[in-house]
């Protein structure tokens, strides 16, 4: 059934259709709606909701429920996903599924509560100490965030691996209409969980390998994992021109708005296409390197100052990609970005 | 012949889980921990909790608990061992969570979340282990360091005016209203070991009945970083160390409270619909709102309580209902707090790519800076539609339609100037043709339950409607 909510409360919904088990969680805005949608509906439904003294209490506490193979989420914004970065390095160090949400906020420092993009390096390169990686997925719309947020559930669980649904305060903010229905979820069965059986008595949840042999050994079976999730778990979305003057990237808000962008390029006689990646990590460089053809310009657009970019560019080595980005609160106007794409094309017709 | 000692079946026989030298532990010489660990384990075995058993490893000489307790076991990171135990805890209600804690552990770096473990009252024990010193990072002072105990941070004594005065947790916690158990026990004689004894029995009784939470802090011995010797410093906890932290139980209400359950169940999807108030699917998902044009973008701005967010929320609900695609933006930024409102709705044919708007097909302005503000953006075959309640002046920069609705009058006319915003909603409804008024009405009465103001806002969309007429 369809229902008009806000992205912060359809990553709720999604995480309850998902059978998300317990919610910890401190308050900051604009993400604070995730939190009192759980509140208002976990308790009732005899899951646990906690408000916890901190956002490192929270991601403890997520820590622990995790250890105990519960689904489990936590959801802040960036100073408080700052905070939880710790806790995040030992959730990736024991491999320990469970789902974070970012709605990103305007920074560095207390910054505002508006809408940016630049907790990217923060999330997608890692944030906590250590040589790990975290799935990062990156919706662009409420039903999106929906859909994300049950899935993120599943991948956790799959990869043994926390992940990220990367939001903004757009995103979280914005209401639009989802479409709740029953679907088949994947829980998977958790044998080295804690419990209270006599056959988990030997069970062991830890990050720590003092033998320097054992811990290279288990970064490395960390990283072989990364390589097959970067393998099966890449996806954008591809639209527009089949060959295209011009590709334009962006994710999440922004990829959204490019959306709008390729049409309006297209009313102009210019052919566009939008790569807008689904997850930044593993980052779907594939993608870009099918449809990016020797020669085309590429804009890519955040709402930072260039960090998304350079992933981009990693994809695309030797190409020209041009940022654009706002920051601050502010979002790009379209036509603001139509101009900025008309000019690319020109430079790369007169280059 | 009757063995009066043996290894605890709490522990392992061998402790696999340890890298080498599987047969002893990793404390040093003259430590309290083993006996503590020894004392844990025989009163877990004794009560019969081994299996339901969760230990919580903290960061500090204690990091390695779970080398020697076959139980299930989690290695928090450094001062979040009762943050973790709660999450445990609340996971596994028929656990016994034991979160086991060094004094730089919880009394520093954790402090929080010990604290606010025990205000909750988590069903966890937490043993403390207070032996006034960082161990494991070699010897620093401890928020549990004595007046004038040397340690390599404070390598001249510790002083109140540099260090503020020891952390007495016990007391702390003690002071707390959850707490069922706090008691301080010691590890150095044998006397003290039979006490300490009693009162671990008794906070794992609480556990297993599920009373809540226990703290019991022990005073352990470090004699490597103290620099004395084994029995010296045995000797000193007695003559110094219980001066500053006397031993005893200082908050026993077990017997006073009662089992405290806290669920962690999984449901079926009926429940949540029920929980969503989610109904039967609509067959028909056919659009139903004739557009003017396939997108239109409205603008509703004004003053905080115009109810100018509800406004934008009702069209995109009732566009939404007609099975149009819908998007509704909220402002951001100074304006909200400067006491000017405004949201975005875009209500669709097909699926919508920015939810922001630069040029509004339909402005509502409800007061006059947003009409200066917002009025210009609109194209020549836009509609805007102002407050004439309270603007008086129409700016001579305007290209859209403008229509002036006196929307504060009409409301107060209906009972109330706060149903501006139905007002206009009756208005726009019929200005742009996507409404009937049966519509506007079947949705009210379905949002809102309290007759009066039911009453009050169908008369304020009869009015909007009826001045669209008009016009």
């Amino acid at each position: 059934m369809k229902k008009l909510v806000k992205g912060n409360e359809a990553v709720v919904i999604g995480a309850l259709v998902a059978g998300c088990d317990a919610y910890y969680g401190y308050p900051i805005t604009p993400a604070s709606e995730i939190a009192h949608s759980a509140s208002e509906h976990f308790l009732p439904l005899g899951k646990v909701f906690v408000q916890a003294e901190c956002e490192v209490g929270a991601i403890n506490m997520v820590f622990g429920a995790a250890s105990s193979g519960q689904r489990v989420m936590t959801a802040s914004s960036g100073p408080g996903i700052s905070l939880k970065m710790e806790g995040i390095s030992y959730l990736a160090g024991a491999q320990l599924p469970c789902v974070i949400v970012d709605v990103q906020r305007v920074g560095p420092g207390l910054g505002n509560i508006g809408p940016e993009q630049s907790d990217y390096f923060q999330v997608v390169k890692g944030g906590g100490h250590g040589d790990y990686r975290a799935i990062v997925l990156a919706p662009a719309s409420v039903e999106e965030t929906y859909k994300m947020s049950i899935e993120a559930f599943d991948l956790a669980d799959k990869w043994r691996s926390p992940v990220f649904i990367l939001t903004d305060a757009t995103l979280g903010q914005m209401m639009e209409p989802i479409d709740i229905r029953e679907v088949e979820t994947h829980r998977s069965e958790k044998p080295w969980a804690l419990d209270t059986k006599q056959e988990s008595n030997d069970n062991l949840v830890t990050s720590i390998y003092l033998d320097f042999d054992d811990m290279e050994e288990h970064i490395n079976n960390l990283h072989a994992k990364y390589a097959e999730i970067t393998e099966q778990e890449a996806k954008a979305e591809v639209y527009g021109a089949d060959v295209p003057d011009i590709v334009l990237t962006g994710y999440g808000i922004t990829g959204r708005m490019l959306r709008s962008v390729v049409d309006k390029l297209n009313e102009c006689g210019i052919d566009a296409t939008l790569i807008r990646p689904q997850t930044l990590w593993p980052f779907p460089s594939k993608t870009y390197q099918e449809v990016v053809k020797p020669g085309v310009p590429v804009l890519s657009v955040e709402l930072s100052r260039g960090q998304f970019v350079e992933d981009v560019r990693l994809s695309l080595p030797g190409h020209n990609v041009k940022h654009y980005g706002r920051v601050g609160g502010n979002l790009p106007e379209l036509g603001e970005l139509v101009e900025q794409a008309e000019k690319l094309v020109q430079e790369a017709k007169n280059d | 012949m009757t063995k009066v000692f043996e290894k605890s079946p709490a522990f392992f026989d061998t402790f696999t889980r340890k890298p080498s030298m599987q047969k002893t532990t990793h404390y040093c010489p003259g430590c309290g921990h083993g006996t503590l660990n020894k004392i844990i384990a025989d009163q877990i075995a004794e009560l019969g909790l081994q299996d339901q058993t969760i230990f919580v490893g903290p960061v500090g000489c204690g990091v390695f608990i779970y080398y020697y307790f076959e139980s299930a076991s989690v290695s928090a990171a450094h001062g979040r061992a009762s943050a973790v135990a709660t999450g445990v805890s609340r996971a596994n209600p028929d656990s016994v969570t034991i979160s086991y804690q060094g004094d730089g552990d919880l009394a520093a770096i954790g402090t929080s979340n010990a604290i606010h473990a025990a205000n909750r009252g988590e069903n966890m024990i937490v043993f403390f282990v207070n032996n006034n010193i960082y161990g494991m990072t070699g010897g620093q002072l401890a928020p549990t360091t004595l007046i004038d105990q040397t340690s390599t941070t404070s390598p001249t004594g510790r002083t109140v005016l540099n260090d503020g005065h020891p952390l007495k947790m016990a007391e702390m916690v003690a002071g707390l209203e959850a707490p069922v158990l706090s008691a301080r026990v010691a590890v150095n004689t044998p006397r003290n070991v039979r006490q300490a004894v009693k009162v671990i029995k008794r906070g794992l009784e609480i556990q297993r009945d599920k009373k809540g939470y226990a703290f019991i802090e022990v005073l352990s011995q470090c004699p490597t970083n103290w620099k004395k010797e084994s029995k010296e410093a045995c000797d000193w906890i007695d003559e110094v160390v219980c001066k500053q932290y006397p031993i005893g139980v200082i908050k026993d209400v077990a017997d006073q409270r009662e089992a405290q359950i806290r669920l962690a169940e999984r449901v079926e999807f009926e429940a949540l619909a029920d929980q969503l108030g989610l109904t039967t699917d609509d067959e028909d998902t056919s659009q139903k709102i004739e557009m003017l044009q396939d997108e239109l973008r409205f603008k509703f701005a004004g003053f905080g309580g115009q109810g100018i967010l509800s406004l934008g929320m009702m069209m995109a609900q009732m566009s939404m209902e007609q099975n149009m695609e819908v998007t509704w933006l909220p402002s951001y930024g100074p304006e909200m707090r400067g006491g000017v409102a405004n949201c975005s709705v875009v209500v669709g044919k097909k699926a919508i790519g920015s939810p922001a708007i630069e040029s509004p097909n339909v402005l509502v302005a409800l007061n006059r800076p947003s009409l200066e503000k917002f009025g210009p953006l609109v194209p020549e075959e836009g509609l805007i539609i102002y407050n004439s309640s309270l603007i008086d002046q129409v700016p001579d920069n305007l290209k859209g339609q403008v229509y002036a609705l006196p929307a504060t009058d009409l409301a107060s006319d209906a009972g109330t100037v706060k149903a501006a915003n139905a007002v206009v909603l009756g208005f726009v409804a019929r200005k742009t043709g996507m409404f009937q008024l049966s519509d506007l009405e079947n949705f009210l009465r379905e949002t809102f339950k309290k007759p009066a103001m039911l009453e009050t806002n169908l008369k304020a969309v009869l009015a909007g409607w009826n001045a669209a007429e008009k016009d």
